[in-house]
């Protein structure tokens, strides 16, 4: 699907949105239906999306549009915010049971990647908190799940409990936790059976397990690719069990996993961790922004805010601005913007990143090379001041006497002044976009 | 209640049958619906934006995905217009007819397997991990089995701790030998060798599963290109069908993993599994229009006998259901 054509179309709402000042309502508006779809498109429920939405557009009119952002990025900038605060804090803690042992109860779909993780997490809780767990075969339903379990407990060389598959899994817990006081492990993890969660006689086992053996954790393993229904096994799951903790799977493939944000709207438990592979040792603590970012897609123009936020100088971009207006930008302007721009990261990935920047002619020809900075700085560093503010006076001679005082070919004198022309270019093109926008338009990306 | 909602109501209390298991009460439940939708739709005057609205949320929450929920409503939209289906006497009917119709296009026997009258049938199983395609592979031999057809399954997952031994059990269960190989070895060899054995057991159908993995895992991707090239090599037209397992709780990624499961394997059909959850995995509608990759089969559940062929009329119907 379109994914690519999200992109597009956020950015030239974004595009429309001019104006400083306060975020409007017909901002917020604009930009909702973007995100509304972006969220969409990361498989967020359509209700979570809806009270997600109407929240965060309450909060965000009326908003001060910060002076390196245009309205629409300051209405993203919110989304995320609120975004990340849905998220949750980072919670990768487990609980420990002041009586050991402390018991984990592993539950979910089937498919879902229940047994994988278990053995994940055995292998974390031994690495990062020096635990000895006993893995628990408690799922003797699906063909070979035991065996799965053990060659898991195998590979991490830990022990499996099981009681082979004809043994009621109630009884399958309580032994093993009888087993783990004897042998002296700290952790108790039990794998159980995948199932639905509108199976009533697999929900009942799984609250007879819970009711034997009291676990203090109930994690829901839950597959990152998961649609619109996430809410429904989540909610589900959480009502009739009470889980205390959530573990995203699969994270290593392309989905956006808007399920995460809907699970968390439906049962307000933390997400604990994210399985990001097939291997034992892939399982990492949940990053509520990352997750965040995911989601929403727009990674660019996340990108692009943060840094915005992060480095432009408001006075100097204000002054900036009122010479591109003027046209009496400088190679002395230039330099000082590179070192400013330097700040920011990849200059390639800052000029894709403008809104609009695909459809400006020009600026494809402007390739700014991280490394050539320098050279460009030493270049224009070896100017006279007359010729930095008018660089057409540079003949032959001033340029063989450049290149030999940075120690730059003459050829690099040459593309840096002819790039130097084609973005001013660029900028009148840019200034007149912006009056063709009516209001008095910021120009928001200075180093430009 | 809004209009829709008693709508659903309907189609609720009369497909349960149908979502549930479609072989049965398909007929009974047309009849029904019709007599009952009737005093329903008499009460209102007009199809009025309100109305495709709600249809257009019903078909997002089942995973259709937004472009092609846009698609379809607009067509639905115009279709009524057409009709001038106002006192919406036959909108119910309507909309499914013209779901069904949008999803077969030409074609109404995309829906079967395309295996050759005489001589081996090989069909490879792709997808991502846990979707269930051993469980479905299982289900399929004992499908077939019952239709006098001999059958091999070759052990194609050599990765996942378990996995042939899933396999075999399920082998037991259908009394259908398994070719295997250790875990870890090349899937591509095991494959050849199940090839091989088949032929020279005169088999009907030689069913291969693989590991799972995630689509965008470049060298898995390669490994499954290599089982195929390996398939046609010692078969020309085979693989008959590569069936591609997706997992019907998944959401907007299925159409990623159809597109490039599809590039790397030419997937000829979906199985459709999970369908006994609350999930409705409506994205193979966006699949069938995107990628024109049809539903062949539908997973209701992990018995044996829980593999149905799909009915796109029954499905259209089950969008309805809570
Ligand atoms: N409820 C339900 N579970 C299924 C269905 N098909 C497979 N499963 C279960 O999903 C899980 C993963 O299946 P498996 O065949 O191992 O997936 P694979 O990794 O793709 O081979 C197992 O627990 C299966 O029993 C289905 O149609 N309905
Ligand atoms: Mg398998």
């Amino acid at each position: 699907m379109a994914f690519e054509g999200l992109a597009d179309r956020l950015q030239s709402t974004m595009q429309k949105i001019r104006g400083k000042g306060k975020v409007t309502e017909a901002d917020v508006k604009a930009m909702m239906r973007e995100v509304r779809l972006a969220l969409l498109y990361a498989d967020v429920n359509l209700k979570v999306v809806k009270d997600f939405i109407k929240k965060v557009s309450e909060r965000a009119v009326g908003q001060e549009v910060m002076r390196s952002l245009t309205p629409g990025q300051q209405v993203i900038k919110v989304v995320k915010e609120e975004l990340t605060a849905l998220m949750g804090g980072e919670q990768s803690k487990i609980a420990v049971s002041p009586k050991p042992p402390t018991v984990i109860m592993m539950v979910g779909l089937q498919g879902a990647g229940k047994t994988t993780t278990t053995g994940k997490l055995a292998n974390h809780l031994r690495k990062k908190h020096n635990r000895n767990p006993l893995l628990v075969a408690a799922d003797i339903y699906r063909p070979a799940a035991i065996k799965q379990l053990q060659t898991l407990g195998k590979q991490i060389n830990m022990p499996v409990f099981t009681l082979g598959d004809k043994v009621n899994p109630v009884d399958i817990a309580k032994k093993a936790v009888e087993q783990a006081r004897t042998d002296h492990h700290d952790y108790v993890l039990i794998d159980t059976a995948g199932r639905l969660h509108i199976d009533g006689e697999l929900m009942d086992e799984l609250k007879n397990i819970k009711d034997a053996v009291k676990p203090d954790e109930i994690f829901l393993v839950v597959d990152a690719m998961t649609g619109q229904d996430a809410v429904n096994v989540a909610k589900s799951f959480n009502e009739q069990l009470g889980i205390t903790g959530v573990i995203l799977t699969k994270l290593d493939g392309d989905t956006r996993g808007g399920a995460a944000l809907s699970i968390r709207a439906v049962t307000e438990k933390p997400i604990k961790f994210v399985g990001l592979g097939e291997k034992l040792d892939q399982l990492e603590p949940f990053h509520p922004e990352r997750m965040a970012s995911r989601i929403l897609g727009m990674g660019d123009v996340l990108t692009l805010i943060e840094k915005a936020q992060a480095s432009v100088d408001e006075e100097k971009a204000k002054e900036l601005e009122k010479k591109m207006r003027t046209m009496s930008f400088t190679l002395d302007d230039f330099l000082e913007q590179l070192s400013q721009v330097r700040n920011m990261g990849p200059l390639d990935e800052l000029l894709k990143m403008l809104p609009g920047a695909g459809k400006m002619k020009g600026l494809n020809n402007i390739h700014i090379d991280e490394k050539q900075i320098r050279h460009v700085e030493a270049i224009i560093q070896s100017m006279t001041t007359e010729e930095k503010q008018k660089p057409e006076i540079i003949n032959a001679s001033r340029k063989r006497r450049i290149a030999k005082g940075s120690g730059r070919p003459i050829q690099e004198v040459n593309r840096l002044l002819k790039q130097f022309e084609e973005m001013k270019k660029m900028m009148k093109q840019m200034t007149n976009m912006q009056k063709k926008g009516k209001k008095r338009g910021a120009l928001k990306f200075p180093f430009m | 209640m809004g209009f829709l909602d008693k709508f659903k109501e309907k189609f609720t209390s009369q497909t349960e049958a149908v979502t549930g298991k479609f072989k049965d009460g398909l007929l009974k439940t047309r009849q029904n619906l019709t007599e009952k939708v009737n005093d329903l739709v008499a009460r209102y005057r007009k199809v009025d934006e309100e109305f495709f609205e709600e249809l257009e949320e019903i078909f997002i929450q089942a995973d259709i995905g937004f472009d092609t929920v846009i698609e379809l409503v607009d067509e639905l939209k115009m279709e009524a217009k057409r009709k001038k289906i106002q006192q919406s006497e036959l909108l119910k009917e309507m909309i499914v007819e013209k779901l069904v119709e949008i999803y077969y296009g030409e074609d109404e026997n995309i829906s079967t397997l395309n295996l050759p009258d005489t001589g081996l049938a090989v069909i490879l199983f792709v997808g991502v991990n846990g979707v269930g395609k051993t469980t479905t592979i299982g289900k399929m031999a004992y499908k077939l089995k019952s239709e006098g057809k001999r059958v091999l399954l070759a052990a194609g997952d050599t990765f996942r701790a378990g996995a042939i031994e899933q396999l075999e059990v399920w082998g037991d269960r259908t009394g259908v030998e398994v070719i295997k190989h250790q875990e870890g070895s090349d899937p591509a060899a095991v494959i050849y060798d199940a090839i091989q054995a088949a032929k020279s057991r005169k088999v009907d159908v030689l069913l291969c599963d693989t590991a799972g993995r995630l689509q965008n895992k470049v060298n898995l991707m390669k490994e499954l290109e290599k089982v195929k090239r390996v398939i046609q090599r010692e078969i020309p037209e085979a693989p008959h069908e590569v069936l591609l397992v997706l997992d019907a709780t998944t959401g907007q990624n299925a159409m990623v993993q159809a597109k490039q499961f599809k590039e790397a394997t030419g997937v000829t059909g979906i199985v459709l599994t999970k369908l006994d959850g609350t999930a409705k995995g409506g994205i193979v509608i966006a699949i069938k229009k995107e990628l024109n990759i049809p539903v062949k089969f539908v997973g209701l559940g992990e018995k044996i006998d829980d593999l149905q062929p799909f009915d796109a009329e029954a499905y259209v119907y089950g969008l309805f259901a809570e």
